[in-house]
């Protein structure tokens, strides 16, 4: 049976469209309103909120979580101090990337990981005789995110703690009565917090939330806005942008960590006071190179781009949404150079921009590279250009409070 | 005198200016841009009046902007956010309203919901439409051709317009001319048949023109505006970030960022000439600056009558020029409220607010509003284009209050019997009382007014006689023909001496194309050595 999320009853009162998907088993909105861009807009503008409840969360707890958690996150879980969390990855022994998740520090021995997928078993099968509890505490709590430029006053008028908050930091706050874990993350690639809310207080927080945000034009953003939010921020997504490596079937369908475009994760990778799953592969394929591709971005040429259409006959199509298939992409010569794994159509750069994988020998930024499209139901290419991560990075998202 | 300091000079900080500047800049020229006020941006500002409110003076929403100028001036990184109007919104004079968004079918059972009729017309219509915005949107991004020409350079291009034409489909051009020469009315009656459906529809018809939506000519105006192809849709409207001033402002910082130099409080009285070059400008307070290039982008009258002197030019060209229609009829009536106004038919709800707000309920309405220009006067109970901006920007007004800017029509710039300055403010209340109608209530949110007349766009822009496009949308005066027969190609007859405003092709609007294609020519001539660059000599275009 479909699950709705803690924050269901409020949230669907306020969407207009009744167009849901299924995030892991949860009703998930797609939008709340007729288009999308409205909700994204919010975002880079004002103020908007995302439900993302569905992730699923684990408490690991006791004096060797620590050691458990070293053992098993790309990034060095030593080096992030209680009140701070972390982005990271997790591989398997052959060092190919299996999820991403947040994981917060609460104190020494406490911590709070985020999950798109289930992990506990996979969790467990590490414990060994390690000292941790490993609980999953996913229904217990509802994430809402709150993310622009005004999130930081709207929150601030809710939980003064708001405005000490430095990028990846967070704290144990009140909004009205209910404590909640106040953190300075999101997925949208701008200024944005993020509230873990006890399940069933939270309708009365996201009322807070709302209150506080009317004057500052808040609006709820559902998953097509956040796609298009998180490709400008270069933010890779599991099942779009690689395959779970527990699941693929080829090692074709893997990718490293270096081939995903999170080698900066590697950093101390060299420390072997930290063995943690997947290292050695990871070692071997730096030290030979032998990474296979790597992570860019992709920027169409435009006027190309109207250029195929129109002498088609067609309206140039700039859906933010294109449908979603992997593009592959050619290099001058017309030999195989990479493929997109993620499409949109900007409103801000006004250009189709996309991540893509491509050999790294064409990683430079410029290069010149050329992407299939369909045109009248014919295969044709059109010109793009490899461009850095991420397209969209105001200084507002890391600035120090 | 002294040797040049700069190799470019352009008269005028209004959004052309700054494009052009831009573009010379990143070419390598050591480009100077003239701004006569304080303040860069001419016709697209928003000034603070009162603490807190944001007010956009002049123009307020975007469209036409070439995608290229955003892409080739890196805009985005200067801070360039145009906010996408969620919704329009046309009350229908009846107390009910059509409330359009962005998901077509939706948009197609609204106009059901009043003519079932209408509902099937709203798609072809459309389809229509933007056949014909495809079959004419090549010219907007290319210099006219020169048909009047025999420089085999001209021939190509000309080649190139003709080849595009045989390329557009017999119905479709008959769309085009249709839309060109006739009347909006004319063209909607074809589609629809309901008054509110076809007053919604004829609301850009009139904008800025001194036409009814009834007058041939304003099927051309109604085109004009669905030209835009922001963020991919056609004739999809925006609010920039901050207003249209914000824009302006994000254009002035990436002139700056390729090198160039903007000099506030620097107005211009003439462009210096030796022989039949321009050699720089001298400024009111007797300054003179050195350059061999000179662009004025300021509109023709101004260009070719006040800045240099017009005996010194061809007969025909001055004439033209003399003989172009300007003849503004737009105002702007705009408030700071204390809160939102109520439309009583959607008492609870904001949706209705997010983009233009369209008070000009059936074609009748607006033509009837027209009557009173066509005399002299200013209408009784006017057309208002208006728009809450804050509500999608909270940054334009403190929380909890708005600002909402009205374009309205029609306040001729010439008043038989009377002057702008002895009715500004009856034209304001007459203005008011048509939002009253509609939201009652509206006087007692209202915390402050600005009244915004013909005259005062020409003396702060220096707009001739108002007009908002530099010079009106009518036939005669598009395309080959802008500004005048001979001299739409952005040189004038003064060798180093070029125009690049609103009154260039393809015309007014936040557009920033004729700033970009003068820009073209001006580099053109630099690498055929036709005019100098001093300093660099590596301009290339
Ligand atoms: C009331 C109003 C509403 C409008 N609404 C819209 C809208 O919503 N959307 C849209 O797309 N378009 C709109 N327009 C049209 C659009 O704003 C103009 O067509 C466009 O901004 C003109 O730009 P420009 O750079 O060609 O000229 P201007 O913006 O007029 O710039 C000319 C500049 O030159 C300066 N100047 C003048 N004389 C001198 C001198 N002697 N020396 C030095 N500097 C000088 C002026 O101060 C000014 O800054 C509107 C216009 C008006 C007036």
């Amino acid at each position: 049976m479909i699950r709705t999320t803690p924050f269901h009853p409020r949230l669907s009162e306020l969407n207009s469209q009744g167009l849901y998907t299924h995030w892991q088993g949860f009703l998930s909105p797609l939008r709340y309103t007729t288009a999308p861009k409205h909700e994204y807009f919010a975002v880079r503008n004002s103020v908007g909120v995302f439900d993302t409840s569905p992730l699923f969360k684990y408490r690991i707890s006791g004096p060797d979580a620590e050691q458990l958690l070293a053992g098993l996150l790309v990034r060095d879980i030593r080096s992030c101090r209680p009140g701070r969390a972390l982005y990271t990855l997790w591989c398997d022994d052959r060092g190919f990337v299996m999820e991403d998740g947040v994981v917060f520090r609460h104190s020494a021995n406490d911590f709070l990981l985020t999950a798109a997928r289930p992990n506990l078993g996979w969790l467990d099968s590490h414990r060994g005789r390690l000292r941790v509890e490993l609980e999953d505490v996913s229904d217990d709590y509802g994430i809402v995110a709150i993310q622009g430029p005004r999130s930081r006053t709207v929150l601030s008028a809710l939980s003064p703690e708001t405005d000490g908050l430095g990028y990846f930091q967070h704290t144990q706050a009140k909004v009205g009565s209910t404590a909640v874990t106040l953190s300075r993350t999101g997925y949208t690639g701008d200024l944005g917090y993020e509230l873990t809310v006890p399940a069933d207080e939270a309708v009365a927080v996201l009322d807070a939330v709302l209150e506080a945000g009317r004057d500052h034009g808040i609006r709820p953003f559902g998953e097509e806005a956040l796609m298009m939010l998180r490709i400008e921020a270069g933010l890779p997504l599991i099942d779009v942008d690689w395959t779970n490596s527990r699941t693929a079937w080829t090692d074709a369908q893997r990718v490293t960590p270096t081939e995903l475009g999170m080698g900066w994760m590697l950093r101390g990778i060299d420390d072997d006071t930290r063995p943690f799953l997947g290292r050695q592969a990871i070692r071997r394929e730096l030290a030979e190179g032998s990474s296979r591709w790597a992570t860019v971005g992709i920027v169409v040429d435009w006027q190309h781009w109207d250029r195929l259409h129109r002498d088609a006959g067609l309206l140039p199509s700039k859906s933010e949404h294109p449908p979603p298939y992997e593009q592959m992409l050619y290099d001058a010569e017309g030999a195989p150079a990479g493929f997109v794994t993620s499409f949109l159509y900007s409103p801000v750069l006004q250009r189709h921009v996309g991540l893509a994988r491509v050999t790294p020998a064409l990683a430079e930024t410029g290069t010149e590279l050329r992407m299939e499209v369909v045109v009248n139901h014919r295969n044709t290419t059109v010109d793009v250009r490899t461009a850095p991560l991420p397209f969209f990075n105001p200084a507002r998202k890391t600035a120090k409070p | 005198m002294s040797a040049p300091q700069y190799d470019a000079i352009v008269v005028g900080g209004g959004h052309n200016g700054l494009t052009n500047a831009a573009y010379l800049a990143k070419a390598g020229l050591r480009t100077l841009v003239l701004e006569r006020r304080h303040l860069v941006g001419g016709a697209a500002i928003t000034e603070e009046l009162l603490p807190g409110f944001s007010f956009t003076t002049f123009s307020y929403a975007l469209s036409l902007l070439r995608p290229e100028i955003i892409q080739e001036l890196d805009l985005v990184r200067h801070g360039f956010l145009p906010l996408m109007m969620p919704s329009s919104f046309h009350p229908t004079g009846d107390g009910d309203y059509l409330l359009m968004g962005d998901d077509h079918a939706q948009n197609v059972q609204e106009v059901r919901r009043h003519s079932p009729r209408d509902a099937d017309a709203y798609d072809r219509y459309h389809h229509d439409l933007d056949r014909v915005v495809q079959a004419v949107r090549p010219l907007l991004d290319n210099a006219p051709p020169d048909v009047f020409s025999t420089d085999p350079e001209d021939r190509v291009d000309v080649d190139w317009l003709v080849k595009h034409l045989s390329g557009v489909e017999r119905r479709v051009m008959h769309d085009v001319v249709r839309l060109l020469t006739g009347s909006a009315a004319d063209w909607l009656e074809d589609y629809f048949v309901h008054e509110g459906v076809k007053g919604y529809h004829a609301s850009s018809s009139v904008i800025g023109s001194k036409v009814g939506p009834m007058s041939p000519g304003s099927g051309l105006v109604l085109l004009f505006h669905k030209m835009g192809e922001h963020d991919g849709h056609l004739g999809s409207w925006a609010f920039h970030k901050g207003g249209n001033g914000g824009f302006t402002q994000v254009l002035a910082r990436a002139a700056e960022a390729f090198g160039a130099e903007i000099r506030l409080e620097a107005p211009v009285t003439a462009v210096l000439t030796e022989g039949e070059r321009a050699v720089g400008v001298a400024l009111e307070d007797g300054t003179e600056l050195r350059a061999p290039i000179v662009v004025s982008a300021l509109d023709p009258r101004r260009t070719f009558l006040e800045l240099v002197d017009p005996r010194g030019l061809p007969g025909e060209l001055v004439d033209s020029v003399e003989r172009m229609k300007f003849r503004g009829v737009s105002a702007k009536v705009n408030f700071a409220l204390d809160g939102l106004p109520v439309f009583p038919a959607l008492p609870d709800t904001v949706e209705h607010y997010g983009g233009f707000l369209n008070i000009g309920p059936t074609i009748e309405y607006v033509e009837r509003a027209f009557d009173a220009a066509k005399y002299g006067w200013y209408s009784d109970r006017p057309y208002i284009d208006a728009a809450i901006q804050s509500v999608v920007d909270p940054d334009m007004a403190p929380p909890g209050k708005h600002v909402m800017s009205c374009f309205v029509q029609y306040a001729p710039y010439e008043l038989r019997g009377s002057d702008w300055e002895s009715e500004r403010e009856r034209f304001g209340d007459r203005a008011q009382a048509v939002l009253e109608e509609h939201f009652p209530g509206f006087g007692e949110l209202v915390l402050h007014r600005e009244v915004v007349t013909p005259v005062d766009i020409e003396q702060h822009t220096g707009l001739t006689e108002g007009n908002i496009f530099a010079g009106e949308f009518l036939a005669p005066q598009m395309y080959f023909f802008r500004p005048a027969p001979g001299w739409s190609r952005y040189a004038t007859p003064i060798q180093g001496y070029y125009q690049c405003g609103s009154g260039t092709h393809p015309g007014g609007c936040v557009i920033g194309s004729p700033g970009r294609l003068a820009s073209r020519r001006v580099l053109n001539d630099v690498a055929a050595g036709r005019v100098g660059a001093h300093s660099t000599g590596t301009a290339s275009s």
